[in-house]
């Protein structure tokens, strides 16, 4: 296993979130987290890469304890996009994309052309090559997320951690992103997990998918064991139907009205 | 590309300090010419033999008084500018200024006490003034950070807020001593507050030196972290920073470098926040070009500023209190400019 998260317990101040959470994932596997709000989801990848400290548990990347590590060795095996990153000072595309190598460098050395490689493949791989001059906070939302991921794959990583990445984007740009993420998962080999909020997306690209409840793993398996209607009326409360993605063949939710439920008594 | 931009902005602002610090060298009461200035300079070098054709009295007022005041000022321009164009990067705000952790008002404490209560003994030619002004400026910043920790972590919120409280209680007992006091400690206080460099001599400037080296080398090495942490503590610690560790260097820099300054030219206000603020529109945001940039720029900024103090009208005016003048509105000018849409 390349990721493992044993008996995890992790939370804010005195209120645990996570308590006695285990997870292992994989080389290669792209997982998708889902869950309603407040589930942990968001406390599970910080604690997986290495934002919030766990009050007891261990996370091991490759066998080895992530606090155990420099902060800069685990930046080079793991990136993290986040939902919103703030950018109020005006950095170039480029400029913000080479940031990713900073786990790379020694502090007396400049740049080398492995570094301008890497920044380069990782503007290429994302489609943002073209936006390399552009001030980052001159960009759309659909833009700007696409040069967070060139960002994330500047590191070289071999996890991705997506948190939330198509929260505030456009349908057209929610599946740009997610294809992306899918071709770098499956060209690559790269690790990715990916919170998402939307449960049709996450079936259709993910591997396997997570469902969180109150910090606990309700169901874990592939989006069709995952994703039924029984699971996500347990966790969330939801009357749905799931269907069938007339393309892919994953598992489809479609939202049924909550008035119609209370009228009818048909939940 | 920026990188390049950067780099010649460096460069000739270098340049430009050099020129301004001879010409500065050259203003007061007994003018001396550019060129014997530097003549003068040369005659010091050892092995260059030149034949003394400057007047002997010129180049006593030279060494002895202009020089060490020229270059007191810039080395306090460098440090508050990079005080500040750090501060602004490490708290994510365009307005943030060195003395904002409460560090000038507990170096403004310290130096009353010395006024009011402790007369005058001296060190090492340094009086107690600076040397109390020095101590209650790092004082009131250990007060904030201690104040402001939770845990292992040290929120940037908490500090701005106790900076403001411990800024403003320093200030009121700065009052209550002025309010006590003879009157002339406290003409003594109220003039050592406006910030001047009248006193600058040598010994000073080698009281000066080590910190200044010591925060403005540390401020240079972490440029790369600041640039990181634009993008949000969480992000920066993704990229491999660590966060709490970097805010530490900083702080204790930044606060090295504006207690020192205090503690030998009084206040100077302005500086520190104007000066970031007008590099960054001529070399973008990228903290490696910012920084060295915004010190060579403010040390330009301070020996212009005082040469104006002492020369403009007979009797000199503090250079705080001219930069201060000119700061206010130029600095009201440059957010008008920001706060205006790009294209208007």
């Amino acid at each position: 296993m390349y990721l493992n998260v044993g008996n995890l317990r992790c939370g804010y101040g005195a209120r645990m979130v996570l308590d006695g959470f285990s997870l292992s994932l994989r080389k290669g596997e792209f997982l998708a987290v889902v869950g309603p709000n407040g589930c942990g989801k968001s406390t599970l990848v910080k604690a997986i890469s290495r934002a919030l400290r766990p009050a007891a548990g261990t996370v091991s990347l490759a066998g080895r304890d992530i606090w155990r590590m420099k902060p800069r060795e685990l930046a080079r095996q793991v990136a993290v996009v986040a939902q919103e990153t703030g950018v109020e000072f005006d950095f170039t595309v480029e400029e913000l994309v080479a940031m990713g190598r900073l786990p790379y460098l020694s502090r007396f050395r400049r740049e080398t052309e492995a570094d301008d490689l890497a920044v380069r493949r990782a503007l290429e791989a994302t489609n943002t090559l073209g936006l390399a001059d552009r001030l980052v906070t001159g960009l759309s939302g659909g833009e700007r997320q696409r040069v967070m991921v060139a960002r994330a794959l500047a590191q070289e990583p071999e996890l991705l951690i997506l948190d939330e990445p198509t929260a505030h984007l456009d349908i057209a740009h929610q599946v740009e992103l997610l294809d992306l993420t899918r071709r770098l998962n499956r060209e690559r080999g790269l690790t990715v997990i990916a919170v998402l909020h939307d449960l049709n997306l996450a079936a259709q690209y993910a591997g396997s998918m997570l469902m969180l409840k109150d910090g606990r793993r309700f169901a874990e398996g592939s989006p069709v064991q995952v994703v039924t209607e029984a699971n996500v009326a347990a966790v969330y409360g939801s009357r749905v139907r799931v269907s069938s993605h007339p393309e892919e063949g994953s598992p489809h939710v479609i939202l049924l009205s909550g008035e119609r439920c209370r009228d009818e008594r048909a939940c | 590309m920026r990188a390049a931009r950067g780099r010649r902005v460096i460069l000739i602002s270098a340049i430009l300090l050099l020129v301004t610090l001879v010409l500065a060298a050259g203003v007061g009461a007994v003018p001396i010419a550019p060129s014997e200035a530097v003549r003068i300079l040369f005659s010091r070098v050892p092995g260059l033999h030149l034949t003394p054709t400057w007047d002997e009295m010129n180049a006593v007022i030279f060494w002895q008084i202009r020089l060490p005041r020229v270059v007191m000022g810039a080395l306090v321009g460098m440090a508050l500018s990079l005080a500040g164009g750090a501060y602004q990067g490490l708290f994510k705000n365009p307005l943030a200024d060195p003395s904002m952790l409460g560090v000038s008002s507990g170096a403004a404490l310290g130096g009353a006490v010395a006024i009011a209560f402790l007369g005058h003994w001296q060190i090492k030619g340094v009086g107690t003034l600076p040397l109390f002004a020095f101590l209650g400026g790092i004082a009131a910043v250990t007060l904030v950070y201690r104040l402001a920790a939770v845990g292992r972590r040290v929120p940037v919120v908490g500090l701005l807020l106790a900076g403001v409280a411990v800024g403003s209680f320093s200030i009121s007992l700065v009052s209550l001593i002025l309010y006590m006091t003879n009157q002339q400690a406290r003409d003594a206080i109220v003039f050592w507050m406006m910030g001047g460099l009248g006193g600058a001599n040598w010994e000073k400037v080698a009281w000066l030196l080590p910190y200044l080296t010591l925060g403005i080398g540390t401020l240079l090495l972490y440029g790369r972290e600041l640039n990181a942490l634009l993008l949000g503590e969480e992000s920066a610690l993704h990229l491999g920073v660590d966060v709490e560790y970097l805010k530490k260097m900083i702080l204790v820099a930044g606060t090295l470098l504006t207690a020192a300054s205090v503690a030998f030219a009084g206040t100077i206000g302005f500086v520190g926040l104007v000066v970031p603020h007008l590099v960054r529109f001529l070399v973008g945001p990228d903290h490696r070009y910012l920084l060295p940039a915004a010190g060579v720029v403010g040390a330009i900024v301070v020996v212009g500023a005082d040469t104006l103090a002492r020369s403009l009208v007979a009797t000199e005016i503090p250079v705080g209190l001219v930069m201060a003048i000119l700061g206010g509105p130029f600095f009201l000018w440059l957010l008008r400019r920001k706060l205006k849409p790009a294209d208007a």
